[in-house]
């Protein structure tokens, strides 16, 4: 039933799985050559490769930054290659994964958005890829570009930006009335409420990933001193090399890191359907428009 | 100036301890979330998929202020005492 594939199909093939794996070799590449081994326990931010100097302030180009950007390529990378040769009649095995993919995110986005918001599929989806595997690539013992919160700050405000547009999309006068809802003396707390959405949903995400790197370090430390107390009798070699630290740490990891991560990415996309569609007054909107219609009917 | 630094590291030390006490409200708000969301599923164990889903979101947004409390107190820890200290120093 297999087609055998032809020599161009395959050579696109082979480039686009190295567009996926470049990226990450890069990184680690970089990271090996620039890393200076730290001693005991160091929490440090991102580190800032360089500056570029700008009017009000300078750009700074940090790790977290060209992390994402490597993880947008590769994920590219993925998306091409999961959709190359795909046809209405079904080629090869990957187009299953690729349909499996989309069919999932359009079922998760119309149980919690409605018919109307379909179009939100490849939105919620590119939120949803982007965060797991940003949140996913200290596994290869990369600075995760999540547990920045400048990263993920700007997914907040791009979230808080597509509530406000649906939320005024009766009019301004509808969006400004929104805000005394109840009583009007309540508007000051609507207020806070409003921009304390997006804030919440950044500390949200980056608390819980950086959370579970400072605990991983603090565990690394502390079994480092434990394997030194008790195997430190060990003659030679043998007792500096810290036997505790192989194995402990990884189970811990399964949880913060493939579990944490995955589990944040869902809550951040299932926060913003949520957020997105509740900001749209969609009675509203449908009886002006049909109010407009009528009107338009009758001139 | 010794004891001021001193003094500052200790106070933001017990500034993060005293700040991750918000820990337990989420403690308790998510095991009783867990805990209704067993029973739900003992009671109806077809609807399990969905009973789970709805309670990590719950968790999550319980999680919210204790949450604060860890950035605040990752904050005081790592990055408050050189902010005071060059404060003081400067002062003088």
């Amino acid at each position: 039933m297999q087609q055998k594939n032809s020599i161009r199909f395959r050579i696109v093939d082979f480039l686009l799985i190295l567009m996926m794996i470049i990226p990450v070799t890069v990184l680690i590449v970089v990271k090996l050559l620039t890393n200076v081994p730290a001693e005991g326990i160091s929490v440090t931010g991102a580190k800032i490769y360089f500056e570029i100097s700008m009017p009000f302030q300078n750009l700074l180009i940090t790790e977290s930054q060209i992390n994402s950007w490597m993880v947008m390529i590769s994920i590219t990378g993925l998306c091409l290659y999961l959709t190359h040769g795909i046809g209405v009649k079904v080629k090869n095995r990957r187009q299953h994964l690729a349909e499996w993919i989309v069919e999932k995110t359009d079922n998760l986005v119309k149980g919690n958005m409605g018919e109307y918001f379909m179009a939100f599929s490849p939105f919620i989806g590119a939120i949803l890829g982007l965060s797991a595997f940003s949140s996913l690539i200290c596994l290869f013992g990369l600075y995760s570009p999540t547990s920045d919160i400048n990263v993920v700050g700007g997914w907040a405000i791009l979230t808080f930006i597509l509530i406000t547009y649906y939320k005024s999309k009766c009019g301004p006068w509808v969006y400004i009335k929104s805000f005394g809802d109840p009583v009007t003396l309540l508007a000051p707390l609507n207020i806070i409420s409003e921009v304390a959405t997006p804030i919440s949903m950044a500390f949200r995400h980056y608390g819980n990933v950086l959370s579970g790197s400072v605990i991983s370090v603090l565990l690394a430390a502390g079994l480092q001193g434990l394997s030194s107390m008790v195997l430190g009798w060990l003659p030679g070699v043998l007792g500096d090399i810290p036997f505790l630290q192989i194995g402990i740490p990884a189970v811990l990891s399964i949880y913060f890191d493939v579990f944490s991560g995955c589990l944040q990415a869902f809550i951040f996309a299932m926060l913003t359907m949520l957020y997105v569609s509740g900001a749209f007054p969609m009675e509203e909107y449908f009886k002006r428009k049909k109010k407009k219609q009528t009107k338009a009917m009758s001139n | 100036m010794e004891i001021a630094i001193a003094i500052i590291l200790g106070c933001c030390a017990l500034g993060a301890g005293t700040a991750m006490i918000a820990g337990i409200g989420p403690g308790i708000g998510e095991g009783n979330a867990v805990a209704k969301a067993c029973e739900a599923i003992g009671r109806q164990p077809e609807c399990k998929s969905e009973v789970t889903s709805t309670m990590l979101m719950g968790c999550a947004i319980a999680e919210t202020t204790g949450l604060y409390a860890l950035v605040i107190a990752i904050l005081l820890i790592f990055v408050a005492p050189e902010m005071f200290i060059e404060l003081l120093i400067n002062y003088k």
